[in-house]
């Protein structure tokens, strides 16, 4: 049973393993740019995240 | 503390765990359809003791993180829960994926409690112990998450009662499950809600300056809504001419 609830835990987070490892990706990079130039991580973070689902989605059409 | 500071984090919180809540309703009225109240009454309540324990154990800790930290762990899981939210809400409507019906889970839980006859009726409270704790503990992080960042628990927590309440009474009165509640709409409006939270919290985290500070987070929404529903136009337009 722990188990079961251990995955269902893990379940709320991730459902598509390629949708949660583009998101972190995303968030990596920010992170990268922020530690360099701080004003543009936000907006790599926004875009990224837009352009992962919108892709994400359209990917199951494939 | 002003409603215009505290409403987004409310309004995220009552509609996420309106959500959580019904789901969870519907399976303790199926243990209680096929086994009766005391089973299902008795592991709903062993469930919300167990929330109440983690949350008691688990809560203090908070104050403890630092805030940045925080915000950026919560910001990630928020991006993590609440796109995987928006991306199943979007594949739902477009018709890419069935909608989540809650008459015909309602249905499947009663059969597979009814092959379970002969069974105990501890399995049948385990059924319902366990809908209330896996829904309650995403009640929970819906509510740390939209309110923990800016010291919001208390607005975001009336918010997910209010939900978890309203349900309650409901499920009382009518005996079955809540099946006419536009329950994909409400997933794609948390999930654009808590996407929204979580690009704001994780920029937070990293350090990120936001222009316009806090309402920033309704332009983000604004933006997930756009690709959101461009996305679902995109998606079901194939879908309609494929044959």
């Amino acid at each position: 049973m722990l188990a079961g609830v251990a995955r269902e835990l893990i379940g709320l987070f991730v459902d598509d393993g390629v949708l949660a490892v583009a998101i972190i990706a995303v968030i990596a990079i920010a992170a990268i740019v922020a530690s360099l130039a701080p004003g543009v991580a936000g907006v790599v973070l926004l875009a990224g995240s837009l352009a992962v689902l919108f892709a994400n989605v359209m990917g199951v059409q494939r | 503390m002003t409603w215009a500071a505290s409403a987004p984090a409310v309004s995220a919180a009552f509609l996420g765990s309106l959500v959580e809540a019904i789901e969870a309703l519907t399976i303790v009225l199926a243990v209680a359809t096929v086994r009766g109240w005391r089973p299902a009454g008795l592991g709903a309540a062993a469930g919300l003791a167990s929330l109440a324990l983690i949350v008691a154990a688990l809560g203090p800790l908070l104050d403890r993180v630092p805030l940045q930290g925080l915000q950026l762990v919560i910001g990630v899981l928020l991006l993590l829960f609440g796109m995987r939210w928006l991306r199943k809400a979007i594949l739902r409507a477009a018709g890419a994926v069935p909608l989540h019906d809650e008459a015909a889970a309602f249905a499947a839980s009663t059969a597979e409690l009814r092959e379970h006859r002969s069974r105990l009726d501890w399995l049948a409270g385990l059924a319902s112990f366990k809908a209330v704790l896996l829904e309650g503990l995403e009640v929970v992080f819906i509510v740390i998450a939209v309110g923990a960042g800016r010291r919001l628990l208390l607005p975001a927590s009336a918010g997910a009662l209010g939900a978890c309440g309203l349900v309650a009474i409901a499920g009382f009165f009518l005996h079955r499950p809540l099946a006419r509640v536009p329950e994909n709409a409400l997933k794609f409006a948390v999930g654009v809600m808590l996407s929204a939270f979580g690009v704001y919290w994780t920029g937070e985290g990293l350090g990120v300056a936001w222009p316009g500070a806090d309402l920033a987070i309704v332009g983000f929404a604004g933006l997930f809504l756009l690709v959101a529903a461009l996305a679902g136009v995109a998606l079901r337009r194939p879908l309609e001419v494929a044959p």
